[in-house]
């Protein structure tokens, strides 16, 4: 084969791999990741027994009974809130007006969250949050 | 002082702008006077933002609250040490920081190469300094530290956010900004190699120490943050996969990647479009980094536009962006490499594999962080990259790395032969085998991911020993040293080879602490009452007994309250007692009643941590204050009323204030309700922090300049003296 042509070869075959490497990362992401709900499409669209990543902020006056949580979800940008139980320990920077992701599951009108499964943002960007 | 900070800034913009003129003009009109002008030029910057960096640092250790960030971001209770760190907890102070440390290392690499690089240094201190600019232009318009305090000046700040309340304060950030920034360095004098189109391996040589500074100092970063986590933020663990560390890991990996293929490029002058192409990503991560800390983006792409931040950020990328592609695109025929690759089997095609394997864990992680936006923009819903989507992409592209840094030093150089494979990898092999039968007698089989990873740890591990031995004993025949001796002169003339090695064997050991923590740790929530015990992983907690104070700071103001627990851990015979607590901070928010807002603030835990070689033990507190919740409702009550009466002075205020929160701490330790404990019983934690000293110590050896180099130096210097005087060009 002359060199030209053996470039060539090789320059379709770098980029099928990844392509073929692409799409196969783009398949795995839409198909394994949850979609993120606000609490007003919560409210307008969650079945009961269905899973849920719901997104937004703790709004202020969250109540703690032993290991179980109380608290109320809103936008982002709103005020529409949804009702939130979740059992466990909570992370350290939980607290209200701070932006938390929890997988829940609708039992009644309470969005029950799933054990472990509640994150808050790192602390070095919560200084945004204060000014 | 604000003025004066203020005319520090925009003097150091306009040095910014003069010098990138007075380089270019130097660079193409060929007179030296102007691009050493120019040079000037960024040590002039180095003054002003150290200056400008310095009032700052003073107004913060002052509590000068005429600053309005001082008042955001610092008081008068928080510790002297935590005041001069405060400096880069606000957005302003740490593009400050940033500016001074790119000024300060831009002169350093401006400084040392001033007699070489003739062609190349101009056009690299513009970049510098267009970069300075950049900062510089962010810190005048729009992010300035130095705004007075609006309103007349307060008594007392905000504070720092307790969680940032942490020694690591002191050296992460600026580890990792030191990172970020000298990465700007290859970066600079990589777009200068291509403009001047001199695409010899020379910049890479003059920038290397540069380069290895950089991925040393953002790998402590990354490090100290993952400890950090670990010890303070109350969840167990020390990596969650957050875009902020996906940032900081992203010019990382493409770092450690260009750190090996330059070594290609240095000995066999091939891979020249992929060095550059690395170099270039690295520098646009870096600031991409700083970007997804800074702006807010990930929030939402929607967020993206209120957020000062963001377009100018974006249109930065995208400069430095299509700039770098233009550059090697067009420059294309005079990066041809040299040399072919003669074998597949050779450390050449090891070297680019292990370079491939970086750029798509980056590529990954890049992906990961940016698929909510990415989702957002092609489905208009928001989808999310949870970390266990990470882990499962992310460990099989770890095992194949770690095999690779294992294979690598061990293969020869352009063609590998059968007795080169026979005479190097038995003995790793073998170990690696030895490994696998004490992991499967120990019950590791039921993790087969940790098992595989332990194995290849034991190979890499294994090869290194071997080629110790091998060059301690043949230094020993032609030296005739004793052992110790002739390790050390034997690493001592090989400081990259060996440095590199020891990096090996301590990414090895990091990711079978990874491995080993993951997969069989225990993890237990549980809520017990005072004398109750819990079992977890062969120990036996107890809860003894609450503790409960009341903390004033030194200048007698309340600065939290502390909740917590004494624990006896009993395993075996051994018997310790441990103390946690949950600190609870005051909220500034005014939305909250004078005495709840001690518990609805800022918490951090302080975490019981027993670390050994072979597990750790760890258990944090969450007291649950639920029983205390009428009584403070009460006292908000009786102090909302008072005050809106007018009915106490100041002085009456506090110190009621301060009988009643006793009340309530006292009453917590006589009548403790039940507490949630959550304990954590992890095996090989501590391994992680070993191996990365491990890293860093192979790191330093590498970046120390060996004897011969230095040798070689002062030959230069001496024959170029030489050269002058006698008028003959060298």
């Amino acid at each position: 084969m002359d060199p030209a042509r053996k470039r060539t070869v090789r320059l379709v075959v770098a980029l099928s791999a990844a392509v073929l490497l692409a799409g196969a990362l783009l398949y795995t992401s839409f198909s394994a990741s949850s979609e993120a709900r606000t609490p007003s499409q919560l409210l307008s669209m969650a079945q009961p027994g269905k899973t849920y990543q719901l997104t937004g902020k703790v709004v202020a006056g969250y109540e703690r009974k032993g290991t179980v949580t109380n608290f109320r979800v809103r936008d982002r940008a709103g005020n529409v809130s949804v009702p939130v139980r979740y059992e466990g320990v909570l992370p350290d920077p939980f607290r209200a007006g701070r932006e938390v992701i929890v997988d829940v599951r609708k039992q009644g009108d309470v969005f029950v969250g799933e054990k472990d499964s509640l994150v808050t943002k790192c602390p070095s960007k919560f200084t945004a949050d204060q000014t | 002082m604000l003025v004066a900070g203020k005319a520090c800034l925009i003097l150091a913009l306009g040095v910014c702008l003069y010098g990138i003129g007075a380089s270019l003009y130097g660079a193409r009109s060929g007179r030296r006077e102007w691009v050493a002008s120019g040079r000037r030029a960024v040590y002039a910057l180095a003054g002003v933002a150290v200056v400008a960096f310095l009032i700052l640092q003073a107004a913060f250790l002052r509590s000068d609250f005429s600053f309005a960030l001082v008042t955001t971001h610092s008081s008068t209770t928080t510790p002297a040490f935590y005041r001069a760190t405060a400096v880069w907890s606000s957005q302003e102070g740490s593009l400050l920081l940033w500016l001074t440390l790119l000024a300060l290392w831009s002169s350093l690499i401006l400084y040392v190469t001033r007699r070489r690089l003739r062609e190349i240094a101009p056009y690299a201190t513009a970049v510098l300094l267009g970069l300075g600019a950049f900062f510089a232009a962010l810190l005048v318009f729009l992010e300035s530290p130095f705004d007075h305090t609006i309103g007349p000046v307060p008594a007392e700040g905000i504070g720092l956010n307790p969680l940032l309340r942490h020694p690591s304060m002191m050296i992460h950030p600026p580890m990792l900004y030191s990172g970020y920034t000298l990465f700007a360095v290859p970066f600079a004098f990589a777009i200068g190699a291509l403009v001047a189109r001199r695409l010899n391996a020379d910049w890479i040589r003059h920038t290397r120490p540069f380069t290895l500074t950089a991925w040393f100092f953002l790998g402590v970063g990354i490090v100290l943050g993952a400890r950090w986590s670990y010890s303070e933020l109350g969840w167990g663990g020390y990596w969650a996969w957050d875009p902020v560390e996906n940032a900081s890991l992203m010019p990382w990996l493409t770092g450690t990647a260009f750190l090996h293929s330059a070594m290609i490029q240095e000995k066999r002058g091939m891979l020249k479009v992929w060095n550059v192409s690395l170099v270039l990503a690295t520098g646009v991560l870096a600031i991409l980094g700083t970007f997804l800390v800074r702006s807010g983006i990930l929030e939402s792409i929607h967020a993206f536009g209120a957020s000062t931040l963001g377009v100018p950020f974006l249109l930065l990328i995208a400069t430095m962006t299509a700039g770098s592609v233009y550059l090697v695109a067009s420059r294309a025929p005079q990066l041809r490499s040299e040399h072919r690759i003669d074998s597949l089997l050779s450390r050449e095609v090891m070297f680019l594999l292990n370079n491939l394997v970086l750029v798509l864990m980056c590529v990954v992680i890049w992906w990961g962080t940016f698929f909510p936006l990415i989702s957002e923009a092609l489905t208009g819903r928001r989808h999310s990259f949870g970390p266990s989507m990470f882990d499962s992409l992310t460990v099989p592209i770890a095992m194949a790395l770690v095999l690779l840094s294992g294979i690598g030093p061990l293969i020869a150089w352009r063609r590998a032969t059968a007795a080169n494979l026979r005479r190097n990898f038995t003995w790793p092999l073998v170990a690696a085998a030895g490994v696998f039968v004490v992991a499967l007698a120990l019950g590791a089989g039921d993790q087969p991911d940790a098992l595989i990873m332990f194995v290849l740890a034991g190979f890499v591990i294994g090869g290194v020993v071997q080629e110790l031995v091998r060059g301690v004993r043949a230094r020993r025949v032609m030296a005739r040293e004793p052992v110790p001796v002739a390790l050390v002169s034997l690493v001592r003339r090989n400081r990259r080879r060996y440095g590199g090695y020891l990096v090996h064997s301590g990414m090895a050991v990091i990711f079978v602490g990874i491995a080993a923590s993951s997969s069989f740790a225990h993890e237990q929530d549980v809520q017990l009452s005072a004398g109750q015990s819990t079992e977890i992983g062969g120990y036996t907690v107890r809860y003894e007994k609450p503790t409960a104070e009341l903390v004033a700071a030194p200048n007698g103001r309340l600065e939290r309250i502390d909740l917590g627990a004494q624990l006896r851990v009993t395993r075996g015979d051994e018997v310790s007692v441990v103390h946690t607590e949950r600190r609870f901070f005051p909220s500034v928010g005014p939305m909250l009643g004078p005495v709840s807002r001690f518990f609805e603030g800022e918490a951090t835990s302080e975490v019981a941590l027993q670390a050994g070689l072979r597990r750790d033990f760890w258990v944090t507190v969450a007291p649950d204050t639920g029983r205390l919740d009428a009584r403070v409702k009460e006292g908000d009550k009786v102090f909302t009323e008072a005050d809106n009466a007018g009915a106490l002075a100041p002085a009456d205020r506090n110190r009621l204030l301060a009988q009643a929160l006793q009340g309530l701490t006292k009453s917590y330790a006589t009548n403790p309700p039940a507490a949630t404990f959550r304990i954590l019983v992890s095996p090989m934690v501590t391994w992680i922090w070993l191996g990365a000293l491990i890293v860093f110590c192979g790191g330093l050896i590498a970046l120390w300049p060996s004897p011969r180099a230095v040798g070689r130096r002062v030959t230069a210097a001496y024959a170029a003296r030489v050269g002058r005087e006698a008028r003959v060009p060298v």
